[in-house]
């Protein structure tokens, strides 16, 4: 660590001297090409939290359809808020706290960017949106794990005190100019989209939660099976459509770089969708439009880390292997019993540390020189994988220890768990008194 | 033989099945319906209070042979009830009515033995 930290020092140094009009500059011309894909990428993100909705909301039972499409809708609500009051600000400010978050007072409520250009062209209002859509999908996706159980108050305060004290630290170390994860080794730990950020830390967390708040009423001798699973494949679309504006948008440009993160996800998600139907088919006999769907996610998960650094054929093999690995996962879950309802930790977790570490095989020969000329010589993939190892171990500590910290406190104000009368009931029932299907009549 | 038709609230059916399958009694058919009751149901949607005409509850249907007939209406009555033992208005009821005949229609052999 304290070689490691040194090093780092330096290199803080020579990257401050290098990019530190990257976040306020003002009196850059707006590259109009870069902000029209930028902005097109603010809206496809958003458009995979609705994805997420339909997708989730398909996959569990009729009581529970609304209740759980809104845990996503809800994000949308009080995440935004959050977001442009503290989020950006302890995203993107400078270090504080011994850089445990960041603060800059010109980003609250983003007062202080009204007129700021970035250094890449675009308006600096559209970088905050941008990543505030990454800030709202992250903890919606943690709704898998609990669903169909999970008090909405409970839930609702549960993603505020997520977002502030877990996303917001995570995004800050992984992708500010200053956080210290961007900048160890030589070029940093590598989560261009968010692995690390959104995919393992909401996947753990989600674990953390299921464990905590113990399985379904009648999980797993009752058979629980998803409503509507034309919902669930319409979301899974949504969610791969969208997800070349989460991976493609996180080039922060509109050049060579996007395009190469956009070959990289679409092959990822083909090569994951296909590993997983080959596998069912074998295992099970049938290939199931569910199987398809998990492995659309299972590959673009794993590509999302890795977009940016990996040539087309590594996110073939990612998307392979990262469908291989969150099939065992989810098998061996099965095993032991836990009930991850609709496998957030199975999915986003395991294969966003699948991405996160095996993408050190694969990236561009160009970006290893790059990383040995700034490490001063030589720059090995093993080197690199002992980087990417540590921020993945730093942001699973860190989300596993966090959650249960505040769904322990949390706990004692807000009862977590639902009752059993309102779990009977359903949650659309119980919490919103309304019916997905037919506002008065089940028929 | 009887067939025994409960109707009873939606939230109640895990109970239900679950207490059923406990007593040993596991050939049921469950259907969704609706109708009016004693149960005045209002709700609060978009900040009016509405009262809906017709009440969703799940009709379950169990065709038994005359000694089980007791076990399944006690099984039923236990667990379909809430509030507590003395029950709530809207908690359903239970028809039982003589079954002439029954046929599994693999075999074709017919009465108590096909149930």
């Amino acid at each position: 660590m304290k070689i490691i930290s040194k090093k780092s020092l330096f290199l803080l140094v020579l990257f401050f001297s290098a990019t530190s009009g990257l976040y306020a500059a003002d009196g850059v011309a707006i590259d109009s090409g870069a902000t029209a894909w930028m902005l097109t990428s603010t809206a496809l993100v958003l458009l995979m939290v609705p994805g997420l909705a339909l997708f989730y909301g398909g996959l569990v039972r009729t009581k529970n359809v609304l209740g759980t499409i809104m845990h996503s809708f809800i994000a949308m609500g009080i995440i935004s808020l959050l977001w442009v009051i503290v989020g950006y600000s302890m995203s993107f400010g400078s270090n504080v706290l011994g850089g445990w978050f960041g603060w800059n007072p010109d980003y609250f409520f983003l007062k202080g960017i009204d007129t700021s250009i970035m250094s890449a062209g675009i308006p600096e209002y559209v970088f905050s949106m941008f990543q505030g859509k990454f800030a709202i999908i992250t903890p919606a996706l943690i709704a898998g794990a609990i669903a169909e159980r999970v008090s909405f108050k409970a839930y609702c305060f549960f993603i505020a005190l997520w977002s502030v004290l877990v996303y917001n630290p995570l995004c800050h170390w992984v992708w500010a100019s200053d956080g210290f994860l961007f900048n160890i080794g030589a070029k940093g730990a590598i989560d261009f989209a968010g692995g690390t950020v959104v995919h393992i830390s909401a996947g753990v967390s989600g674990l953390i939660a299921a464990l905590y708040l113990g399985a379904r009423r009648g999980y797993p001798y009752q058979v629980i099976r998803p409503n509507n699973m034309v919902l669930v494949m319409l979301g899974a679309g949504l969610l791969w459509v969208g997800w070349f504006g989460f991976n493609a948008g996180s080039s922060i440009s509109s050049g060579l770089s996007t395009a190469q993160a956009l070959v990289a996800t679409q092959v990822a998600a083909a090569a994951g969708a296909i590993t997983w139907i080959l596998i069912e088919a074998f295992h099970q006999g049938k290939a199931t439009a569910l199987g398809f769907a998990s492995g659309i996610l299972a590959g673009l998960v794993a590509v999302t880390p890795a977009a940016g650094v990996v040539q087309p054929y590594g996110g073939v093999i990612l998307g392979v292997l990262a469908s291989i690995i969150c099939y065992m996962a989810i098998q061996l879950k099965n095993k032991l019993g836990y009930d991850d309802s609709l496998d957030a930790f199975g999915i986003h977790g395991v294969g966003g540390i699948v991405g996160a570490l095996l993408l050190v095989f694969f990236v561009r020969p160009s970006w290893m020189s790059e990383a040995a000329t700034a490490a001063g010589g030589s720059w090995s993939v093993w080197n690199q994988l002992g980087i990417q190892a540590l921020a993945v171990g730093i942001a699973v500590v860190y989300a596993a220890v966090m959650t249960f910290g505040i769904i322990y406190l949390l706990n004692k104000f807000v009862p977590f768990k639902s009752t059993e009368e309102e779990e009977m009931a359903g949650l659309d029932k119980s919490y919103h008194g309304e019916r997905g299907y037919g506002m008065l009549n089940a028929n | 033989m009887k067939l025994i038709t409960a109707i009873i609230r939606e939230r109640q059916l895990d109970k239900v099945r679950e207490a059923l399958i406990e007593a040993d009694i596991k050939r049921i058919t469950v259907s969704r319906v609706s109708g009016h009751g004693q149960q005045r149901v209002e709700e609060m949607y978009r900040g009016q209070i509405i009262v809906p005409d017709l009440i969703p509850k799940v009709k379950i249907e169990i065709a038994v042979n005359e000694e089980f007939v007791k076990i399944t209406v006690d099984t039923i009555l236990l667990a379909a009830r809430t509030n507590g033992p003395e029950g709530s208005v809207g908690d359903g009821k239970i028809f039982i009515t003589p079954l002439e005949e029954c046929i599994r229609i693999r075999t074709g052999e017919r009465g108590g033995s096909a149930i």
